[in-house]
């Protein structure tokens, strides 16, 4: 009996399908036995090494004008874009937003490439639960989020849910579904994981950490284990399966960039327990993303401000005096500099600059120099076509690698609605949690593009050994200080606090202010310093924070 | 002692006429172009002999375990030369051909020194006059046994595969008895018999397991003779002829039979088409074949279609392949006929053109990539590009050897909305297949149909949109981009057929 689909379906499930067809699979030869193929071109994107010496160094020209400004906004990251999103909501349209690329959107924004756009850095948005509130609003806004954005369960737009399959792991050769490897471990890993499991999900039905996290419960035992190192924590449950602390460290280094034995226990258990969003068209644990990671969102937030935004323009001198705020602005454009007088300031640029840039303020900057940063190392490779999927779970979106230093790569093209495979930006992420973040950025600035690429093409060739010769060009993006991290001690032992605090002119926004770094907080401290704008001003507003 | 070796000629000679044979016929199998592919493979064989026998004057010493020695190479090398070209076609398509003609040449000029060693070894004994005579006589006679046997029994009883595990067999079974009848003379004679034994065994066990991998390798080959075979980047189209019967063959799924592909055409396009007296634009995606189109351009109210298939190797063939221009009646020379090549999602997405009959004739969703373009998401965007009044049509894989499937797709379509109307027809080549009418208002079939048909009546057509019992509707989920539900259900009812 013959049938069309006969073959299809055996493609499906097994290894004939790399013929060919549509899954993403045009006869690419491979390249000749012996010498690697040469590195791709590409670019080294980030931390701008000479404009940083200059910075540090006040080779700067001095301000020739002063300008008065009743709302400045230094940074435009997520948290300087929502203060402005809310600012103008707000009816205020009397404000500027510095920003210092050429871009907004910070490590949101989206990059291009020959092979279409694909995420800078940050690439997913989980189902957001009822308290992130003005989360909710946006998505709501750009009509993602359809109907009632308070519904407990709200309908999402399917092309902005993660298709399926969303994650796999790749361990012992093969290619597993989910993040846990349920294949090559044993019954007590099996076992531990699942009392890992209950242990999240009793702290979840208490409803104990939350998204913004300034409304997680602070009893005394919640905030003890802020002294915790995650791995301690786990060690204390008895739990010492190793593929069970691979998968957390595999988490904190996700979402904190930082080794789980280095993560304070609170944030460790923050990220497992603090997801209560759902859908009524998705699983619960299904993610928001598209091709080019969360450019979207920053969209979202700058379309109605994008007059109120002034790019390449960097804040580097911050004095409060009795009746304003006065900023320093060079711009280097113009190679000359601005003094902005503002009557009320948000910074939103992260707060490592703090020490550095604000004058006579000695509380900030003690706050400021106990904050640690993780560097970060992201890669995207443009390929002409996807590699073949490899043994075992088809391709998702997020393909991550066990035991590795890496965390996986994701897909660009995932999110497409395409019969061909034209090509794709595979991101590869790598936070340098494996020695402390000076020597992390000392690696980042000193090693080549060239030795960075072989790195990771030495990680990811264990599952693709012809990725390499699929790969046309190659950039690295380099971020000394992505985040902040949540080490131990740091979440709830006071170093925060003068940033999340309200002052007469000055306010935060930045998702440092939290002590990690997601959207979610990101935004929700931005769209906070508005509010708070906004009852100085006297200006009426709705909350979108309640 | 004569007589035996002159039966090894005898059995070494068909070895040999047998692995060209088999070389030939699997490359023109999976290559197209029997003539070409036999004449360059038997012309690399002669030529790859002479060299062979070129080499035979450098053998001074030790003549019998020499030629122990290349039979038993030749015998697993040949042995395994079919099993091991087939899984590197359907593994490794790219090299094909320089591994083909590597083994075609090796086999060869290993051939080329047996039989000059024979008559070395028979010279020891016999005029040199007799030997040639005879040898030669042996080496015919082997040959015209073969060339009679291959296509009258090999082929049709064992396969490819397995014929050449035997002559594999044969060989080695040679080597081994030239170890006996010499026994007294060889040195390191336990060796060389532990080697025979252990290739005996290898092809032995090869040949015993033939079954399951030539049913691995060979469903991906045709019985029929190929007329057209070509790699485009998209995907390998070949077309293959029986008598009258053409078929397209895309990546070695079927896609059409011209022997019925007439019932699955007209149960595509009439029974929508036939009730949209005012269609004038039409859009077809997918269908590169123009069978659709053949069907679509009996209607003389339609001004304009426009064809988007991915593949410009398909459009081309199908617009210039005589045969093929005859099946679909010419359809891509039609002025009213516009083709894009251009990847049908991407085309959608960028597209403001709205149709008032859209065909939409995907593959089945055998993978995550397919299963998109039978999602609720991609139902959307179509009904940005159907008219007010506008009717689509999805091709939605067999509602009896894939029920849940086919009901799947007609609950993603109604999740978005818009009103499905299932059917079904029989496709002798495909079995029970499935179709769903995509609209915004209840749909009533035609009275009558305004154009010739071969297969549909206005009679008929109602019982369409029947369904007996066995492919009735069941429940199932609707299929998103987040759960691809569909290539689930496809998987296991589709490998249930398969078992
Ligand atoms: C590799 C990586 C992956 C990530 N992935 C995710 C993810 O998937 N999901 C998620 O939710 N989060 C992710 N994040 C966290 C992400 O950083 C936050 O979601 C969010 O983008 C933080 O926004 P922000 O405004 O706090 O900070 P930033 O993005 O740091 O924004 C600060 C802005 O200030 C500007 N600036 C700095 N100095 C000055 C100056 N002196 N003058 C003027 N402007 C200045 C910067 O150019 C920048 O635009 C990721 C982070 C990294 C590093």
């Amino acid at each position: 009996m013959r049938r069309r689909g006969f073959l299809g379906a055996l493609g499906a499930c097994g290894t004939l399908g790399t013929l060919g067809g549509l899954s993403g699979t045009t006869l690419v030869a491979g390249c000749s036995p012996g010498s690697p193929p040469p590195i791709p071109r590409g670019r080294v994107l980030g931390n701008d090494v000479d404009l940083g010496h200059r910075l540090r160094a006040g080779d700067l020209p001095p301000p020739g004008e002063t300008r008065k400004i009743p709302v400045l906004i230094v940074g435009g990251g997520i948290g300087g874009l929502a203060a402005g999103w809310k600012l103008a909501k707000a009816g205020v349209d009397d404000f500027l937003l510095l920003e210092m690329e050429e871009e907004t959107g910070g490590n949101s924004r989206g990059l291009a490439t020959a092979a279409g756009a694909c995420p800078f850095a940050a690439h997913y948005l989980p189902l957001p639960g009822i308290e992130a509130v003005a989360v909710r609003e946006l998505l709501a806004e750009l009509g993602v989020l359809q109907g009632d954005p308070r519904a407990p369960r709200p309908t999402y737009d399917e092309r902005y849910l993660c298709a399926m399959p969303q994650e796999r792991l790749y361990r012992n050769g093969l290619w597993q579904e989910g993040l846990w490897p349920h294949i090559g471990t044993n019954a007590n890993d099996h076992a531990q994981y699942a009392r890992f499991q209950e242990l999240m999900a009793a702290y979840r039905d208490r409803r104990a950490f939350s998204v913004p996290m300034a409304l997680s419960r602070r009893s005394p035992e919640l905030l003890a284990l802020d002294r915790v190192s995650m791995r301690d924590w786990l060690l204390a449950q008895k739990l010492d399966s190793a593929p069970l602390h691979w998968y957390v460290d595999y988490a904190c280094r996700d979402d904190y960039g930082t080794a789980s034995a280095d993560t304070s226990a609170w944030a460790g258990i923050h990220y497992f327990a603090c997801r209560s969003g759902e859908a009524a068209n998705a699983e619960h644990d299904t993610v928001l993303t598209a091709p080019d990671g969360n450019a979207w969102l920053v969209r979202g937030l700058v379309r109605g401000i994008t007059a109120r935004i002034q790019s390449g323009a960097i804040a580097y001198r911050v004095e409060q005096t009795k009746r304003a705020v006065l900023v320093d602005v060079f711009l280097p454009a113009e190679e000359r500099s601005v003094r902005f007088a503002a009557e009320q300031l948000i910074w939103a640029a992260p707060l490592f600059l703090v020490p550095r840039v604000f004058v006579g303020e000695a509380k900030l900057a003690a706050a400021a120099q106990r904050y640690s940063h993780a560097p970060w190392l992201v890669a995207n490779l443009v390929v002409s076509s996807l590699p073949s999927a490899g043994a075992g779970a088809p391709r998702a979106w997020d393909n991550v690698l066990y035991d590795s230093p890496g965390l996986g790569y994701v897909v660009s093209s995932h999110q497409q609605m395409r019969l061909a495979d034209a090509g794709a930006v595979l991101t590869y992420y790598r936070a340098l949690s494996g020695m402390s973040p000076a020597a992390g950025r000392e690696a980042l600035l000193s090693r080549t593009r060239e030795t960075w690429l072989d790195e990771v093409f030495a990680d990811l060739g264990r599952a693709h050994a012809e990725l390499r010769s699929l790969t046309v060009a190659a950039d690295i993006v380099r971020l000394g200080h992505a985040m902040a991290r949540p080490t131990v001690g740091f979440i709830w032992g006071g170093a925060r606090e003068p940033f999340a605090a309200d002052s007469p002119r000055l306010r935060f926004a930045h998702a440092d202010v939290s002590g990690f770094s997601i959207f979610e907080e990101a935004q929700y401290r931005g769209v906070l310093a508005a509010e708070r704008t906004l009852r100085r001003l006297g200006v009426r507003f709705t909350s979108s924070l309640v | 002692m004569q007589q035996a070796l002159l039966a090894s000629v005898f059995v070494v000679a068909s070895c040999g006429l047998a692995y060209e044979l088999i070389a030939g016929a699997l490359a023109s199998y999976v290559l197209g172009d029997s003539i070409t592919q036999f004449s360059t493979v038997i012309g690399t064989y002669l030529f790859a002999m002479g060299v062979g026998s070129w080499f035979s004057r450098y053998i001074v010493r030790d003549l019998v375990g020499r030629f122990v020695r290349i039979e038993l190479i030749i015998g697993v090398l040949g042995g395994f030369s079919a099993a091991a070209l087939y899984f590197m076609f359907v593994w490794a398509p790219e090299p094909f051909k320089i591994a083909l003609y590597l083994i075609v040449f090796l086999i060869g000029m290993l051939v080329g020194l047996e039989i000059p060693l024979i008559m070395r070894i028979l010279k020891r004994d016999i005029a040199f006059k007799d030997v040639v005579s005879q040898v030669l006589t042996f080496d015919y006679l082997g040959a015209l046994a073969v060339s009679i046997l291959f296509p009258v029994l090999l082929v049709p009883h064992l396969g490819l595969v397995r014929s050449a595990l035997l002559f594999g067999l044969l060989n080695v079974a040679v080597a081994l008895w030239a170890l006996w009848l010499f026994r007294t003379q060889l040195p390191a004679i336990a060796w060389l018999r532990g080697q025979g034994i252990a290739a005996l065994a290898l092809l032995a066990v090869a040949f015993a397991g033939a079954g399951e991998m030539t049913s691995l390798a060979e469903t991906h080959l045709y019985a029929d003779e190929i007329v057209h075979a070509e790699s485009s980047p998209y995907q390998r189209i070949v077309v293959t002829r029986w008598k009258d019967d053409l078929r397209l063959h895309l990546n070695n799924n079927l896609q059409f039979s011209s022997r019925d592909e007439y019932r699955y055409h007209e149960a595509l396009v009439h029974p929508a088409l036939a009730t949209l007296p005012g269609a004038r634009r039409v859009l077809v995606l997918g269908g590169g074949d123009g069978l659709a189109l053949r069907e679509i351009l009996k209607y003389p109210q339609v001004e304009a279609v426009t064809l988007v298939d991915l593949d410009p190797a398909m459009t081309r063939l199908f617009s210039t392949a005589p045969a093929l221009t005859a099946l679909n009646a010419n359809a891509f020379a039609s002025p009213k006929v516009k083709v894009v090549n251009a990847d049908a999602l991407v085309w959608l997405e960028e597209s403001r053109e709205q149709f008032d009959f859209v065909v939409v004739d995907f593959p089945d969703p055998s993978n995550f990539a397919i299963g998109k373009l039978y999602s609720a998401a991609f139902y959307r965007l179509l009904e940005k590009h159907l008219s007010a009044t506008g009717l689509a049509v999805v091709q939605s894989t067999s509602p009896l050897y894939a029920r849940q499937s086919f009901w799947c797709v007609v609950t993603t379509i109604e999740s978005t909305g818009l009103v499905a109307a299932p059917y079904h027809a029989l496709v002798p080549s495909f079995g029970e297949w499935g179709f769903v009418l995509v609209g915004r208002r209840a749909y009533a079939p035609p009275q009558e149909y305004p154009v010739a048909t071969r297969f549909l009546t206005p009679a008929l057509t109602p019982a369409l949109f029947e369904f007996p019992k066995d492919m009735a509707r069941v429940p199932a989920e609707v299929n998103q981009l987040n759960n691809q539900a569909l290539v689930r259900y496809f998987e296991r009812e589709w490998r249930h057929v398969i078992r």
